[in-house]
């Protein structure tokens, strides 16, 4: 296995499953059924693949691993270069378990072209797990603006009512982030004459530049994020995307733009991260609270979930700007918890979806009368977003909040006062909809998990549990990496001309 | 008698071109309307013919009549793609004069005259051999776009594009005869002399910016650049939709590869001065391109309003003025060359109960009803919406690239920016075919050379960016070639 180009195949194999999908014919029954298992055992095959990632990968080293490399662009040293460290493998993991996921949970409910519905899902987790194994700039880009086609198509053609508006929204939000990305990428291949991302990562950007280059990646990262007040695109699409959709865009589309912060704005140019640091954090604060009081006044479950997103989002924005070892870890710990505890909401608000067509709160009342299975899955990952201890959740926001403490008291406040606001909706929602006494005469007949929705649930509760009650073996995948992004920060800004503190210290040398 | 003979030799690809056009001609003549399907069909070999004299020539940069006519890289290449938008939209034209009762002989003897004005524009070394092969390509093409005689919009399509076109033809002449008056040549390699010896830092002579100036808007109507695109619209709309094709292709790549080899050949020493004409038209372009052709319902003024854009963006490499920019112009085109070639195949099996149709409505539940049409369709809307991995991001790439190196930052931005709304203009096509219900199927079958069209088309867009190396070094090597000479 050792020599094997592990990341590529990972990366390629659910392709080549989308590949074999496209030539399926016959009646439309037969299709659709070869298709969904196709789409399946691909999903699985590349998971178990992705497996080997996370047995191999070298813990304790914050180097990149597991390197792929081959000429590209001639002339151009702009080459396909995959490899992964700390921060990005355990994103790479997140997308190959959410993929079969949500395979499974679409299985009943898709019913129109089912065949194309499967390559796109097969055909966007290639783009998301290229985009977290890439190690050139080009080709990041390549799969981070790759992801939108699939996911317009998602949202536009299995969505719900005002899929066109949302589909629309979505792209064209994101793209317009992207393209200035784009113009910063060109920008910093012609100063460092490289994409290659370690490269770039060791080049020290001269301080005139690095402002202008982080507001064209802020511009793109912070729509991804999305961070309040560009993030009203995220409501609108994830109401209307299929309920498969919502868990993609939550669990991982999402993570691209905090991905794109840890591995991007922060090393890259560490003193124009600095200078930003306060507005990030307003706007972080702003998310947090703002969002979640609009969260406790919405009537659509979806988007009172999508609104918890942005907010939990802002959290991780917080804490990837603390720069410190306890606010970054937090950060990716919180990326990977919201990846498996959002994704899992979404399939709760999906299995009632399901079986009502409607996700507006005042639609159900009292139903753990008639779905006490249902009720238990929905209450603990209620809770592990609300960040109880014991479940993911709580260990993300606990170490953020450790980190945003040291650096700044007064957002560690505010940030704390989101928490309560956060407890606030997902109590009020859950109590809306499961307790009580069910008046509602259509909900009588409403029957409680099927197998195949348990067999869904069942390794999201296990990973929600395994990172709350036992974080080591996550924490220990990522500190080495984050350990180098503080230090070299940190290196970063002593070195920097013109700052008070690191002319105070080199007045000793 | 030597020197005659290399002459010929180094031009031999047009002369060949001619004397098989001439003959197709003659043979026409006598044979009537009735062998307009013979033709059409000799018409394509001609240009196969030609098209593999030029592209497997490897032949040495040379120059001929006394220096009026020059070959090179540069110029093998984008005579390579014109010929290839030629022979293309003719194949594609064949059921299209089938079911139209278009079964005219001159219309692909008309669109090899034009080709061959096409390849003499891109060899053009002189003043005077530009304007003759502009000239050659422009009458064919009035014709062409008039060959429904008994249409009212095609004839009006062709009217309206003499009138303007014989306008910017005018501009054209009298700028360079201003800069013959004041440059005292009209020999490119001469003119650039003349500005190399001038001494550093005097600036040229007014009178000849002047004629500069008219010569750019001469050229820039011919690639329908803002603010000559005036006529782009309604002569894409009215002229039949294999003659828009046609125009949408090779008479674009020819007049782009013209307009870069007369702004960097002799007039590469006046970077300072024309750049700021590029630049705005460039910005002109993509602003009018984006913004134009959201409200468009028909598909083929559509594609004008995109190709206007298109144009545009192509510019922006022009405009860094760089062997950079070169680069990217070429690239440029040749995706941009493929991606209209596969849409207005697209275009042209929009068919319904034997009749033609042209609204974006029409393409309403393509998906269902003829989804490996669709299919295509929305590989080149994403394509032309620049987004990764398709060809058209790498097009875009390059010339942002260019423009970035050349310090050109505003007009980056103003760029990716133009490009966002053009986004959405494509994403409605998108829109129709994806995400709408109802609308009947299309006539099928499209037939097979139309699906080979569309298959080749799409295949090449899909992935280019998995084997980008052949055309960037094709490209390197004509741009190197261009600067070189």
């Amino acid at each position: 296995m050792e020599d094997w180009p592990i990341l590529s195949l990972v990366t390629f194999l659910p392709l080549v499953g989308a590949f074999f999908i496209m030539w399926i014919r016959g009646e439309p029954d037969v299709v659709a059924r070869n298709a969904r298992y196709m789409a399946l055992w691909t999903s699985l095959a590349t998971f178990v693949m992705s497996l080997f990632i996370w047995f191999n990968f070298e813990r304790g080293s914050a180097e990149f691993q597991m390197i792929d490399e081959a000429v590209w662009f001639p002339g151009y040293d702009i080459n396909y270069k995959m490899g992964v460290d700390g921060v990005s493998m355990l994103f790479v993991m997140l997308s190959t378990v959410l993929t079969p996921l949500c395979i499974v949970a679409s299985w009943d409910a898709i019913r129109t072209r089912v065949k194309e519905y499967m390559i796109a899902f097969l055909v966007l987790e290639t783009l998301m797990v290229g985009m977290f194994c890439a190690l050139d700039f080009v080709l990041f880009y390549f799969f981070y603006e790759g992801v939108l086609i699939p996911m317009f198509l998602i949202i536009g053609i299995w969505g719900g009512e005002r899929r066109v508006y949302s589909a629309f929204k979505f792209f064209l939000f994101t793209l317009a982030g992207s393209v200035l990305l784009f113009l910063a990428l060109l920008a910093m291949y012609f100063e460092v004459g490289t994409t290659d991302i370690p490269a770039m990562l060791e080049y020290g950007f001269p301080a005139s530049m690095q402002t202008w280059l982080w507001l064209a990646m802020f511009a793109s990262f912070a729509v991804k994020v999305p961070m309040w007040p560009v993030h009203t695109w995220l409501p609108d699409a994830h109401v209307e995307a299929p309920t498969a959709g919502s868990v993609i865009l939550a669990g991982v589309l999402l993570k691209m733009g905090g991905y794109g912060f840890i591995r991007f704005s922060l090393p890259m140019l560490p003193l124009a991260s600095e200078f930003f640091t306060p507005l990030v954090f307003t706007l972080s604060v702003m998310a947090i609270i703002y969002t979640s009081l609009v969260a406790l006044a919405q009537e659509d479950m979806k988007k009172l979930i999508a609104y918890s997103s942005v907010a939990h989002m802002g959290m991780v924005t917080l804490g990837t700007f603390t720069v410190t070892q306890q606010g970054l870890e937090g950060a990716i710990f919180q990326m990977l918890s919201h990846g498996v505890v959002s994704a899992a909401l979404f399939l709760i608000v999906g299995v009632i979806y399901d079986r009502l067509h409607t996700r507006l709160i005042a639609r159900y009342d009292g139903l753990v009368s008639r779905m006490p299975a249902y009720s238990l899955f929905f209450m603990i990952f209620m809770l592990a977003s609300v960040g109880l201890p014991g479940t993911s959740g709580f260990v993300g926001e606990f170490l953020v909040l450790v980190g945003i403490f040291q650096v700044n008291t007064w957002a560690a406040l505010l940030a704390t006062a989101g928490m309560i606001l956060g407890a606030a909706y997902m109590l009020y929602l859950y109590r809306r909809v499961i307790f009580g006494v069910m008046t509602k005469p259509d909900l009588k007949a409403i029957l409680d998990l099927t197998p195949r929705e348990v067999v869904v649930f069942a390794p999201l509760l296990a990973l929600v549990f395994w990172m709350g009650i036992y974080p080591m073996s996550f924490l220990d995948v990522m500190s080495a990496s984050v350990t180098n992004i503080v230090e070299s920060h940190q290196a970063a800004l002593l070195e920097a001309p013109g700052r008070t503190f690191a002319s105070l210290f080199s007045l000793g040398q | 008698m030597a020197i005659i003979s290399f002459d010929l030799m180094t031009a031999l690809p047009e002369i060949v071109l001619a004397c098989l056009a001439m003959a197709l001609l003659m043979l026409g003549v006598f044979r009537g309307d009735g062998s307009a399907p013979a033709i059409l069909g000799l018409s394509v070999a001609s240009l196969v013919i030609v098209f593999f004299m030029i592209s497997l020539g490897g032949r040495a940069t040379a120059d001929a009549f006394g220096g009026m006519f020059v070959l090179d890289r540069y110029g093998d290449f984008m005579k390579s793609l014109v010929l290839l938008g030629a022979i293309v939209t003719l194949i594609m034209s064949r059921r299209y004069c089938e079911d139209e009762q278009m079964q005219r002989f001159e219309y692909p003897v008309l669109a090899l005259f034009a080709t061959l004005g096409m390849l003499m524009m891109v060899s053009a070394n002189d003043l005077i051999s530009l304007y003759v092969g502009l000239e050659l390509q422009s009458l064919s093409l009035y014709v062409i776009a008039a060959i429904r005689r008994d249409n009212l919009r095609s004839t009006e399509a062709g009217l309206k594009y003499f009138v303007l076109g014989a306008l910017s033809s005018g501009m054209l002449l009298y700028g360079s005869s201003m800069i013959y008056g004041f440059a005292g040549t009209t020999s490119f390699p001469a003119l650039a002399g003349v500005f190399t010896s001038a001494p550093h830092g005097e600036a040229p002579p007014f009178g000849l910016i002047v004629g500069l100036v008219f010569l750019i808007a001469g050229l820039a109507f011919k690639i329908s650049a803002v603010p000559f695109h005036m006529w782009t619209p309604d002569v894409y709309e009215g002229a039949p939709t294999p003659v828009t094709a046609f125009f949408a292709t090779a008479p674009k790549v020819a007049a782009m590869a013209l307009l870069v080899r007369v702004m960097m050949g002799p007039f590469g020493d006046l970077v300072a001065q024309w750049q700021q004409i590029v630049v705005f038209v460039s910005i002109a372009s993509m602003l009018v391109g984006a913004f134009a052709a959201i409200a468009q319902t028909n598909i083929k003024r559509l594609m004008a309003y995109s190709s206007i854009g298109h144009i545009g963006y192509a510019l922006i490499g022009l405009a860094a003025g760089t062997e950079e920019g070169v680069r990217g112009v070429i690239v440029y085109m040749t995706i941009y060359i493929v991606m209209n070639l596969g849409t207005f195949g697209c275009i042209l099996c929009m068919r319904r109960t034997g009749v033609m149709v042209e609204s974006l409505e029409d393409l309403k539940g393509l998906s269902k009803t003829n989804p490996m049409m669709a299919l295509p369709l929305l590989i080149f809307m994403f394509s032309m919406a620049g987004i990764p991995p398709l060809a058209g991001f790498l097009a875009k790439f390059y010339v942002f690239m260019a423009a970035i190196d050349a310090g050109l930052y505003t007009l980056a931005v103003i760029g990716v920016l133009t490009s966002v709304v053009g986004a959405f203009y494509y994403l409605r096509i998108v829109k129709f075919m994806y995400f709408d219900e109802g609308g009947e199927p299309f006539d099928g079958p499209i037939g097979r050379d139309m699906a080979l069209v569309l298959v080749g088309t799409s295949a090449v867009i899909l992935l280019l960016f998995a084997v980008p190396g052949p055309i960037l070094d094709g490209a390197a090597a004509a741009a190197a070639s261009l600067l070189a000479g």
